[in-house]
């Protein structure tokens, strides 16, 4: 079996100790290594990766495989970060006795992903400490959209009965201020119940998947080449960061690497999307603080990153750019000249903007100590990207497993503990520098030779993981092959899903009022969460 | 303060100054597509590289009738990669009152092989094909404004579903570049002040309710503006078990605005469509 050596002790250890009761083990490639077994070994296995080799649980999804095995399976995927590899555990959940048991109450970060197992597969929690619905909205008939039994076109009956059970808080002087779908600003859709007593938040019930689309069923009913496409509509603001994840695992299926070309375009337009969201966010967090002028030179600054988009692959969100087995479009010197007089102009009005920020004693007093995310809780519940980064969750596929062209490019991972608004602020300041750098560092060791391979078509029941460091943190997409070209399944990890619940936890204590910069610096995606 | 101002000088007026200076949209930037209906010899290749069915084929009785849906397309050229006689405009304000303005339809006779042989019927006109400046758009929607409205126009936007790529540009329409106040529109937080629905979003089951209820809360007379390839016909969702397929499955759409998505000055002709409406 070709795996990392660096790999090699965890699984001697994993099959020294749990010996049979690991029934499979492969690696379809070096840092991607399956184990089969049953069930009853997940909690073992998932404490022995947590506690002996620093890993975590970074996506659990559900898979209809009936038609193959005659069972549904359960993956749990594990990232490795200091060796670089990803350990993916699969179990089988019998389609006679449709239920698994919850790791929730060890582990938190698997709250929501179990809940939405439970609704959109219908496999039972067991023992899971608030089992309600989670993905599907409480006045949802009783369906399993993603069983192969059910069919992406279905006309549900209409709505009827209670549309949501929230908890009921209850207390002196205790009341509730129910806020959304339809929000004041131009953002996307979900519902925030809060419970006040006076002007602090004692809780706050967040409410998602107002925009479930169908959007991983739909992959499974389209061409791999059209999934391109749809994976950028995945969270519009992520585009080539979630196309490029897409093209990665079918890459990975298809044991195809994208030439060093593509690869370091790929890095440039990761980059130029960090960077007109970072600084979109930078000026949208000094809006919400009153800070006017500052967001009028940030959305300026974004107008310009969008613009270049636009030169560069003829979408201003970087759509059409992205293809299986490179990218689509090359580029020519005039419009490498272009990146490279854009980040001549970008830096010092960039730092100039960071400058008058920081100078605002007034910004700076209403961004520090606001929104806290305590480090142990953002631990517990396996936040990652921005917000992990902003309370000392030291995690960044880019360094830990590198991908497009980032092997061998010199930038640092920002990491603070504090985890307030202005620490989630200051993490986007550092990665626009950097990011400016890492694009400088690509176009002046450009290599040359084609931006595209082809990928075959793939024989069914090809699995693979591809992942990629997206703006607000890691992406992954693990695919299923079916046949004639075609998905059996697509499971999308937004890293928003992961983090929502750490929100609640950040704006406890404070008022409502700053729920909209709290809320604004961790700018989590809907589209990308309700799928 | 003294630093706000500094910056504020120095970086003087960005605003858009169109019709003085020429649109910056750069010729790489794709918008609607063109067909060569003359010289079109066989659309299938193109037809099954669309991904949302913008292009489409039927064949039957020894013809091929091919539709164009540009309320269905995301202007992502892979037609064009894969048919010479498609090739990508960078035209993008191509907003329509009614959906059938959006769709061009050609008949052709096809040959045993399964090729278009003839075009049948005249040439299909292209739509809009001298799209207007952004000022100028915005001076005539000024005009209408102060005329129908006798005030400014007040927009409440409403996603039902959309991936955020439709917001990420109208929020643009109110960066110092686009600047859209200048013109009397303002974006406003609650549909009891608003004139016009700008609607994102195929609409998802669980949007459904939350924009009849914001629609039925708009005080008439009031507009609806489906925007982008979603909101027009469900794009690349299209319908299915949680996606309705599109704004006016739901609710009466005075104007769509194709793109995905739409950028500001397609926004903006949209907007300008609508309110020429209101006036009939």
């Amino acid at each position: 079996m070709n795996i990392l050596p660096a790999l090699q002790p965890i699984l001697a250890d994993l099959t020294e100790r749990f010996d049979t009761r690991i029934e499979a083990v492969q690696a379809p490639r070096p840092n991607e290594v399956y184990f089969q077994a049953q069930m009853e070994l997940v909690p073992g296995f998932c404490a022995q990766l947590y506690k002996k080799w620093n890993g975590r649980l970074v996506s659990l999804f559900a898979d209809d495989a009936r038609a193959q095995t005659g069972a549904f399976h359960l993956y749990y995927v594990f990232a490795l970060d200091a060796v670089h590899g990803f350990f993916i555990l699969r179990v089988p959940v019998s389609a006679a006795q449709p239920q698994f048991t919850s790791l929730t109450n060890a582990l938190p970060a698997v709250n929501w992903q179990e809940r939405e197992i439970q609704d959109l597969f219908g496999l039972r929690l067991e023992g899971h400490p608030n089992p309600r619905r989670c993905a599907l909205h409480d006045d949802w008939p009783e369906v399993y959209p993603l069983r192969k039994d059910f069919d992406l076109h279905t006309v549900l009956p209409p709505f009827t009965g209670e549309r949501h059970k929230f908890r009921e808080v209850e207390g002196e002087g205790v009341f509730q201020v129910p806020v959304g779908p339809v929000h004041a600003g131009i953002i996307e859709p979900g519902h925030f119940l809060f419970s006040v007593a006076g002007e602090p938040v004692l809780y706050l019930q967040i409410r998602l998947f107002y925009t479930h689309k169908g959007t991983e069923k739909l992959f499974e009913n389209i061409p791999v080449t059209h999934g391109v496409r749809l994976a950028e509509s995945i969270s519009g603001d992520s585009s080539f960061a979630h196309a490029t994840a897409f093209c990665h695992a079918v890459e990975r299926a298809a044991n195809v690497e994208a030439p060093p070309r593509a690869r370091a375009l790929r890095t440039v337009c990761l980059e130029l999307e960090r960077v007109y969201n970072h600084v979109g966010d930078i000026g949208a967090i000094a809006t919400d603080v009153a800070f006017v002028v500052a967001n009028a030179h940030a959305m300026r600054l974004k107008e310009s990153v969008l613009r270049l988009n636009d030169q560069l692959t003829g979408n201003r969100l970087l759509r059409g750019m992205a293809a299986l087995g490179g990218v689509r479009f090359d580029w020519d010197p005039a419009q490498i000249k272009a990146i490279r007089s854009f980040i001549a102009a970008l830096r010092p009005d960039f730092e100039s903007l960071v400058a008058l920020i920081r100078e605002s004693s007034s910004t700076r007093d209403r961004l520090e100590t606001t929104g806290i995310l305590k480090p142990e809780t953002a631990h517990d519940l396996g936040v990652v990207g921005i917000a992990g980064r902003a309370s000392g969750v030291d995690h960044d596929l880019r360094r830990d497993f590198p991908h497009a062209a980032y092997d061998g490019l010199n930038f640092t991972v920002p990491v603070y503990r504090e985890g307030d608004v202005l620490r989630r602020m200051q993490v986007r300041i550092d990665e626009v520098q950097a990011a400016l750098s890492i694009i400088e560092q690509i176009i002046s060791t450009l290599p040359d030779g084609p931006t595209r391979v082809g990928v075959p078509t793939l024989p069914a029941n090809q699995v693979a993981l591809g992942y990629v460091e997206g703006w607000r943190g890691e992406i992954f997409h693990w695919i299923r092959t079916a046949e004639a070209g075609r998905l059996a399944r697509c499971k999308i990890k937004d890293p928003s899903l992961q983090n929502w619940p750490a929100l609640s936890e950040a704006i406890l204590g404070n008022i409502i009022p700053d729920f909209p910069v709290v809320n604004k610096s961790f700018n989590l995606s809907y589209s990308g969460t309700d799928r | 303060m003294f630093e706000i101002l500094r910056k504020s000088l120095a970086t003087g007026i960005v605003t858009t100054r169109y019709p003085q200076v020429p649109a910056e949209v750069s010729s790489q930037a794709r918008g609607r597509p063109e067909i060569d209906f003359a010289n079109w010899r066989d659309a299938r290749p193109a037809v099954a590289a669309c991904p949302t069915g913008a292009l489409a084929a039927e064949d039957g009785g020894g013809t091929r009738t091919l539709t164009l849906d540009l309320g269905k397309c995301t202007f992502c050229g892979l037609c064009a990669d894969a048919d010479a006689a498609i090739r990508m405009t960078n035209v993008r304000e191509l907003a329509a009152r009614r959906k059938v303005d959006l769709v061009t339809t050609a008949k052709y006779e096809l040959s045993p092989g399964g090729a278009q042989q003839k075009l049948l019927g005249p040439q299909p006109s292209a739509l809009n094909p001298q799209p207007p400046s952004l000022d100028a758009i915005g001076a005539e929607l000024k005009a209408r404004v102060d005329k129908v409205l006798g005030r400014s126009l007040h927009i409440r936007e409403v996603d039902a579903g959309s991936c955020n790529g439709c917001e990420m540009e109208i929020v643009g329409l109110n960066s110092p570049v686009y600047d859209v106040e200048r013109f009397g529109i303002h974006f406003v937080a609650s549909p009891r002040h608003a004139d016009m629905l700008l609607v994102t979003g195929p609409v998802s089951r669980n949007m459904e309710l939350a924009l009849r209820k914001t629609y039925d809360a708009t005080p008439a007379p009031r507009l609806v503006v489906a925007v982008g390839a979603c909101g027009c016909s469900g794009g690349i969702f299209g319908q299915n078990y949680a996606s309705l397929g599109g704004v006016d499955k739901v609710i009466p759409v005075d104007v769509y605005i194709p793109g995905c998505p739409p950028n500001p000055h397609a926004l903006l002709h949209g907007i300008l469509l609508a309110v020429g409406r209101l006036r009939k």
